[in-house]
C-alpha cells in the first residue's frame, strides 16, 4: 500500500475500495467485542471458517469480525449481511445450521433469533427493543468494522473528516468548531472539550501534547474499551484532529494493561495508520506531522486522574500533583496537555464531518450528543447503550434494559460508578444528562450505570464502593487515605452488626473533611457513594445501627434463616440443598436449622416451595427457640401433605 | 518578579508573585499548621494541614497552602471554623496510625483533638510525610528511600542496594523525621551488606 499522500488521495482509495465491495456478496460479522470473547467467539469464528469450507462457500462469503455490538447479555452475536439478519447467543454448534438455512438456503435459523414476548421473532439487530431507543453515533459502525483492517474503517467514510480538518479549515477554525458544539468531556467531569483545547492551544510553550485517557476503572464500565477494542481508528482520527487544532505533534494513549484486546488493536490500528501516511512526518501530505505512542498503565485506578496519569507517562510513580496550575498549562514534562477521554476524542471526527449546528442538534441545553453507557446489574438487557443525553433514566433501564430480572422490583441506579451517586425509584425520571443527573445528588461520570433491585442492601454497596476506594487510594494525602480507611471500617462495623450508636454521624463527619481536604478527585468524591445513599436510604443505615437489622436481608451477620416449624412440609428439598449439612429432619419430621453450622447462604430460602414459604429470613429479631428433633409435622387442615 | 498584594485574615500583606500562600502567611508571621513541609524541598501538598480557605472573585474554597500560589487580590483565612475542624479530623487520623508523636500532640492542643478518636490496630508510627523521602531524592539526588504500596498499606522504606551503600555516610534524614521512627525503620529495612552467615540461601 502506498503512502497516501493527499485528500484526493484518501477519497480516490476510499472509491477504489467501494467498488471492489460487492453489494450483494454475503458476509458473515462475528462480534468480538470484549463480552463476546468471553462468550467463545474465536470458537465460532473457527466453526464458520470450517463450515464455509465444508460447505462450498469459502470463496463465496466474507466474514469479518468486528467490534462489540453492545447486547453484550445475548454474545456472541453474529450477523449476516446483506439480509441482516442478526442471531444471538450464537454457539460453535449452531454454526453449521446457519451456513445451511442462511447463506446456502436464504432462510432464517428462527431458534437464534431475538424473541420478544408481544412482537414474536425479531430478525434485525435494529429492530430488537433493546437497539430501538439507541442512537449509535460513536459506537454504531462497531458491528460493520474489522477493528484491525484499515480498510475496512475508510470505506466506511473513515479519515475523511481528518482530510477535511486538515486540508479545508484552518487549526483555529477546527477549534472553533468543537467549541461551538459544545462538547463536554465523557470522562466524568463534563469540563467544555473546545475550552479546554484553548488553553493548551493558547499557552506559549510551542511543545504541546494530546492525550487519550483510556484508563476506565469504574467497576461495571466498559464502554471505553468497546471503543478502543472496536474502532480504534476513530478514536485516532479524533486525536489527530485534536493535535492539528491545538498544534501538538506527540500523542498519547494512555491504556490500562488490563485491556489486551484494546492494546493490541490499537498497536495494529496505529501500524496501519503509519504505513498509510496518516501518521507521521507530513500527515495525508498536509505538512503537519504527528504521532502517538501507546503507554500501558499499570493497574491503578487513580491514573485515571490526569496530573497521576501525565506523573505515570513521565515514568514516575502514578500519584497525583495538585493542580492548582492546570494541566493543560503545564502538563507531561511540564509541557501544556490536552487530555480527554476515549469517547470524547472518538465524537470529534462526527463534529468535524456533520458541523457543530447538527451535533448541538441533539442532546439538551446543557449537554449537547450522545453519551454511551454501560448498563449493568440487576438488569434484563445488559450491554453498552448509545442514548441521546436528556433521555429520561426510566427508559433506560426499562425500554432499554428490559427492566429487573424475575421481576424483583427496582430499587436505585448507581451512576457515575465509585465517585457518583444512587438515583432512588422516585427520581427515576430524570433526564440522564451532566446538569440533571448532578442536581439529582449524583454525576455522569464516565458513563456506567448499575442497576439495583430490592435485594440490594444500600450499606453494603457503600461498603462496596469505599472497599474499592481504599483499595485504589494512592496514599498520599491524609484525608483520603487514613479517612476512607475509617469510613470503610465504619461501614463494615454497620453490615457485621457491631456499629456503635453514632457512627452515622462519624461517617457524615469524616465524608465531610475527606470531601473537602483530599488532593484529587479520587478523595474529593470518594464519600459520595455514603452521602447518597444516606440521603435517599438512610432507614437503612439507622437499621443497620439501631436495630441491627438488614432490611434487604443482604448482610449476612445480620442474617439468620429459620424454619418456621407451623408451615414446613418436611419436604426434604432444604435439607438436600443446605452445602454446610445445618439442617436436620426426616421425611414427616419438621426440619431445624443449627444456626450454630449455618453459613447463611440462603440455599434453604430459595428452594423452599413458594406454596410451603416455610424457611423465613430473619433481621434485627431473634431465632425463635427451634422445636424439638423428631417433632412430626402437623397435620395439613383441608389437604393432605406435599 | 513582580509585586502582588493579598489580603490574609483581614491583613493586607505583599508578596512576591511565584511565592506560594503558605510561605507568604510565614512571613507575614500567620502560623499555618504544617507536617510535610520543609523549605528546601518542593511542597507535595500531602498532609493537608496547611489547608486554608480562599476567596477568588467572589468564590469560596479550600486549598493547601503549601502548593497554591499568591495571587493579587487574593483573600485568604486561615483559621474558619471548617478549616479548623477539618484540620481537627486530619489530625486525629493521623494520631490513630501513629500516637504519641509529638508535633501531632502539640496541634492536637492547639485543635483541641480526641487523641482516641478514632482506633487502629496496625498503627505504625510513621506518618507517611514523605520529608525523608524527598529529601533524599530532592536534595541528597540518592533515592535511597521511597515509598511502597499503596493506600493505607502505604509505607517508607529504604531501598536496600542503595541505602547499603549510601546510608552510612548520610543518615541526614533522620533528624528530619517528625516522629522520629526512621532510625529503627532502616535499622529494620537496611540490607547488612557484608555480614550474611556463612551458609545462607540470601547471601548475595
Amino acid at each position: 500500500m502506498p503512502k497516501l499522500d493527499s485528500g484526493a488521495a484518501l477519497e480516490s482509495f476510499r472509491q477504489s475500495l467501494q467498488a471492489a465491495q460487492e453489494a450483494q456478496r454475503p458476509c458473515v460479522t462475528i462480534c468480538s467485542g470484549t463480552g463476546c470473547h468471553a462468550s467463545r467467539s474465536d470458537k465460532v469464528n473457527a466453526a464458520f471458517v470450517e463450515q464455509l469450507q465444508a460447505q462450498g462457500l469459502a470463496d463465496k462469503v466474507d466474514i469479518k469480525r468486528t467490534g462489540c455490538h453492545g447486547f453484550c447479555e445475548l454474545g456472541t452475536i453474529v450477523a449476516i449481511l446483506p439480509q441482516e439478519v442478526t442471531y444471538l447467543q450464537v454457539k460453535p454448534e449452531d454454526v453449521a445450521e446457519v451456513v445451511t438455512t442462511t447463506l446456502v438456503e436464504g432462510g432464517v435459523v428462527e431458534r437464534l433469533v431475538y424473541h420478544d414476548a408481544v412482537i414474536g421473532a425479531i430478525p434485525r439487530e435494529d429492530d430488537i427493543p433493546f437497539y430501538k431507543p439507541q442512537t449509535p453515533l460513536v459506537f454504531g459502525q462497531n458491528r460493520y468494522i474489522d477493528p484491525c483492517d484499515i480498510d475496512s474503517y475508510i470505506v466506511k467514510g473513515g479519515y475523511a473528516a481528518l482530510a477535511k480538518a486538515l486540508f479545508s479549515m484552518s487549526p483555529d477554525e477546527v477549534l472553533n468548531e468543537v467549541k461551538a458544539s459544545e462538547l463536554r468531556g465523557r470522562g466524568g467531569g463534563g469540563f467544555p472539550t473546545g475550552a479546554k483545547w484553548k488553553t493548551t492551544k493558547e499557552a506559549a510553550d510551542p511543545v504541546k501534547y494530546v492525550v487519550v485517557n483510556a484508563d476506565e476503572g469504574d467497576p461495571g464500565a466498559f464502554m471505553d474499551r468497546s471503543l478502543l477494542e472496536g474502532n480504534p481508528h476513530r478514536v485516532i482520527e479524533g486525536l489527530i484532529i485534536g493535535a492539528y487544532a491545538i498544534g501538538a505533534h506527540q500523542g498519547y494513549v494512555y491504556v490500562r494493561q488490563e485491556y489486551p484486546i484494546a492494546v493490541d488493536n490499537l498497536t495494529v490500528a496505529l501500524q496501519q495508520a503509519r504505513e498509510y501516511g496518516l501518521l507521521g512526518d507530513s500527515v495525508l501530505g498536509s505538512g503537519f506531522s504527528f504521532d502517538i505512542a501507546i503507554h500501558r498503565g499499570a493497574g491503578a485506578f487513580v491514573s485515571g486522574e490526569s496530573s497521576a496519569l501525565m506523573a505515570a507517562i513521565e515514568g514516575h510513580v502514578g500519584e497525583p500533583r495538585p493542580k492548582y496550575v492546570r494541566t493543560a498549562v503545564s502538563g507531561i514534562y511540564g509541557h501544556p496537555t490536552n487530555l480527554n477521554n476515549v469517547e470524547t476524542w472518538a465524537t470529534v471526527p462526527l463534529i468535524i464531518e456533520n458541523g457543530s449546528e447538527w451535533f448541538r442538534g441533539i442532546g439538551t441545553e446543557g449537554s449537547k450528543g450522545t453519551k454511551i453507557f454501560s448498563l449493568v446489574g440487576k438488569v434484563k438487557n445488559t450491554g453498552l447503550v448509545e442514548v441521546p443525553m436528556g433521555i429520561p433514566l426510566r427508559q433506560v433501564v426499562f425500554d432499554i434494559g428490559g427492566g429487573i430480572p424475575k421481576d424483583r422490583k427496582f430499587k436505585a441506579v448507581q451512576t457515575g460508578g465509585p465517585s457518583g451517586g444512587v438515583i432512588p425509584e422516585k427520581m427515576i425520571d430524570v433526564r440522564v444528562d451532566f446538569d440533571d443527573l448532578s442536581a439529582a445528588g449524583s454525576m455522569m461520570g464516565s458513563g456506567g450505570l448499575i442497576v439495583m433491585d430490592e435485594d440490594t442492601c444500600m450499606v453494603d454497596t457503600a461498603r462496596y464502593y469505599l472497599n474499592f476506594l481504599s483499595e485504589e487510594s494512592c496514599g498520599k494525602c491524609v484525608p483520603c487515605r487514613e479517612g476512607i480507611y475509617q469510613m470503610l471500617g465504619l461501614l463494615t462495623a454497620m453490615c457485621e452488626g457491631t456499629s456503635q450508636p453514632g457512627d452515622i454521624e462519624r461517617l457524615e463527619e469524616i465524608s465531610g473533611v475527606v470531601k473537602d481536604f483530599s488532593l484529587c478527585a479520587l478523595g474529593t468524591t470518594a464519600p459520595n457513594p455514603v452521602l447518597s445513599t444516606l440521603a435517599h436510604f438512610r432507614d437503612e443505615y439507622e437499621a443497620h445501627v439501631n436495630e441491627k437489622r438488614c432490611p434487604a436481608g443482604v448482610c449476612k451477620p445480620l442474617v439468620n434463616y429459620y424454619i418456621d416449624p407451623d408451615k414446613c412440609r418436611a419436604c426434604m428439598l432444604c435439607f438436600k440443598e443446605c452445602p454446610a449439612a445445618a439442617i436436620t429432619g426426616a421425611r414427616r419430621e419438621i426440619h431445624i436449622i443449627d444456626q450454630s453450622k449455618c453459613t447463611k447462604c440462603g440455599a434453604c430460602f430459595d428452594v423452599c416451595p413458594s406454596r410451603y414459604n416455610a424457611v423465613a429470613r430473619l433481621s434485627g429479631v431473634p431465632v425463635p427457640e427451634p422445636v424439638a428433633a423428631g417433632t412430626p409435622v402437623s397435620p395439613r387442615k383441608g389437604g393432605d401433605d406435599e | 518578579m513582580s509585586e502582588i498584594t493579598l489580603t490574609i485574615n483581614g491583613q493586607e500583606v505583599v508578596a512576591q508573585e511565584g511565592q506560594t500562600v503558605l510561605e507568604v502567611a510565614k512571613a507575614a508571621g500567620v502560623d499555618i499548621p504544617t507536617l510535610c513541609n520543609l523549605p528546601e524541598l518542593v511542597p507535595s501538598g500531602a498532609c493537608r494541614l496547611c489547608t486554608v480557605e480562599i476567596e477568588e472573585r467572589g468564590r469560596k474554597r479550600l486549598v493547601a497552602s503549601c502548593v497554591y500560589p499568591a495571587e493579587q487580590g487574593l483573600k485568604v483565612e486561615t483559621e474558619t471554623p471548617q478549616v479548623a475542624s477539618g484540620r481537627r479530623l486530619v489530625l486525629e487520623l493521623l494520631m490513630a496510625r501513629a500516637p504519641g508523636v509529638k508535633q501531632l500532640t502539640e496541634y492536637g492542643i492547639r485543635y483541641g483533638v480526641d487523641p482516641r478518636k478514632f482506633d487502629d490496630t496496625d498503627a505504625d508510627m510513621c506518618i507517611l510525610c514523605g520529608i525523608c523521602v524527598r529529601y533524599c531524592a530532592e536534595v541528597k539526588g540518592l533515592n535511597a528511600i521511597g515509598f511502597v504500596g499503596r493506600g493505607v498499606d502505604r509505607e517508607v522504606m529504604f531501598i536496600p542496594e542503595i541505602a547499603a551503600k549510601e546510608c552510612a555516610d548520610c543518615s541526614e534524614c533522620f533528624r528530619l523525621c517528625p516522629t522520629g521512627v526512621l532510625p529503627s525503620n532502616y535499622g529494620i529495612n537496611r540490607v547488612p551488606h557484608f555480614d550474611f552467615p556463612p551458609n545462607s540461601f540470601c547471601k548475595p
